[in-house]
C-alpha cells in the first residue's frame, strides 16, 4: 500500500485503488442505520416503485464514506482539510464501486487529490477533490 | 412546486450528538473498515472524514425541512456534499451541528432545483470542528413537458 508516510507526495502519485465488493441490500440496510440516513428510497422498494422507480439505489454518502476509506487508507485523517464530491450518477444495487486518487498539486505544505468512484461498467457515480497537509 | 427563494437565509434547528464508539464501529462495519483505528474495541476512536454528514440526521424527524419547503423526499438527489476540516472529532465529543439554507435555484428550465444548506459543526465548547455544504436536487420532470 502506498502510504503517505513511506513516499514522496509529487504530482502524478496515484493511491492504491480500494475496490469494493457488490453493494448488497443488506449493505443498505446497515448503511441508513450507521449513518442515519433513512430516507426510504434506498431501503424499501415499495417506495422506490412509488417514485417511478425500478429498484432501490444506493446512498451517495455511502460511495463518500468509500472514497473516505480511500483517503484514511494513505494519510492520517487528521491531514485531511477538505474533502468533496459531486454526485455524477446513481450507484444501483450490486453495483461494484471503485474507488481511485491522484496528487493533482503540491504546494505550500497542501496537497491536492483528483477523486472518484467508478463501476464496473464505467460508470463515474462521484467525481471529487480532497486536500492534505504533507509537511 | 418550486421553491421560495424566500426561504435563504432560513435556520434550521440546532442538533446535539454525543459520538458513541459503538456508533462508530457499526458505522465502520457499514462500509466494509476493518482497520483498527476505526473499528477497534478502544473508547475513543475517530469520527470518519463522512460520519459528520448523518449529526443533523439525528433529529427525530430529520426529513421534515424539505417537506416544510414542500418538497417530495422521493424526488430528491444528493448533489454535492463538502467538508472544510478544522479539528478531528472523537468519540466522546458532544457535537453540535448548526444548519441554515444558503441558495436556492434552478436550471433547466426549473426541471432541475438545487437547494443549498450549510451547516457549522462545533463541540458543545464552541470549538470548530468543520463546516459542511449539502447541496440538494429536486427533480420536476413535468417542468420539462
Amino acid at each position: 500500500m502506498t502510504n503517505i508516510l513511506s513516499g514522496e507526495v509529487r504530482v502524478g502519485v496515484e493511491l492504491t485503488p480500494l475496490e469494493l465488493p457488490p453493494i448488497s441490500r443488506t449493505t443498505l440496510a446497515l448503511f441508513a442505520g450507521a449513518s442515519g440516513d433513512h430516507n426510504p428510497i434506498h431501503i424499501d422498494l415499495d417506495v422506490a416503485r412509488s417514485a417511478g422507480l425500478d429498484d432501490v439505489f444506493a446512498h451517495g454518502m455511502l460511495s463518500m464514506a468509500y472514497l473516505g476509506r480511500l483517503l484514511t487508507n494513505w494519510v492520517p485523517q487528521e491531514r485531511i482539510r477538505s474533502y468533496r464530491v459531486r454526485f455524477a450518477a446513481i450507484t444501483p444495487v450490486h453495483g461494484r464501486p471503485t474507488c481511485t486518487g491522484r496528487v493533482v498539486s503540491v504546494e505550500d505544505g497542501l496537497a491536492t487529490l483528483e477523486l472518484a468512484v467508478t463501476l464496473a461498467d464505467g460508470t463515474v457515480t462521484l467525481a471529487g477533490e480532497a486536500t492534505v497537509t504533507v509537511s | 412546486m418550486p421553491v421560495d427563494p424566500g426561504v435563504v437565509g432560513t435556520e434550521l434547528p440546532a442538533v446535539t450528538m454525543t459520538v458513541d464508539a459503538g456508533r462508530l464501529r457499526f458505522f465502520a462495519k457499514a462500509i466494509g473498515e476493518t482497520s483498527e483505528v476505526y473499528a477497534g474495541p478502544g473508547d475513543v476512536l475517530p469520527v470518519p472524514p463522512s460520519f459528520l454528514f448523518g449529526l443533523e440526521l439525528e433529529a427525530p424527524d430529520s426529513f421534515r425541512w424539505l417537506a416544510d419547503l414542500g418538497v417530495d423526499l422521493r424526488r430528491v438527489l444528493h448533489g454535492e456534499q463538502s467538508f472544510v476540516y478544522h479539528s478531528l472529532a472523537h468519540s466522546g465529543d458532544t457535537l453540535v451541528a448548526r444548519p441554515r439554507i444558503t441558495d436556492v435555484y434552478t436550471k433547466k428550465g426549473g426541471a432541475l432545483e438545487f437547494i443549498v444548506k450549510q451547516t457549522e459543526v462545533t463541540r458543545a465548547d464552541g470549538s470548530a470542528v468543520a463546516e459542511l455544504t449539502s447541496t440538494v436536487v429536486v427533480r420536476h420532470p413535468e417542468a420539462v413537458r
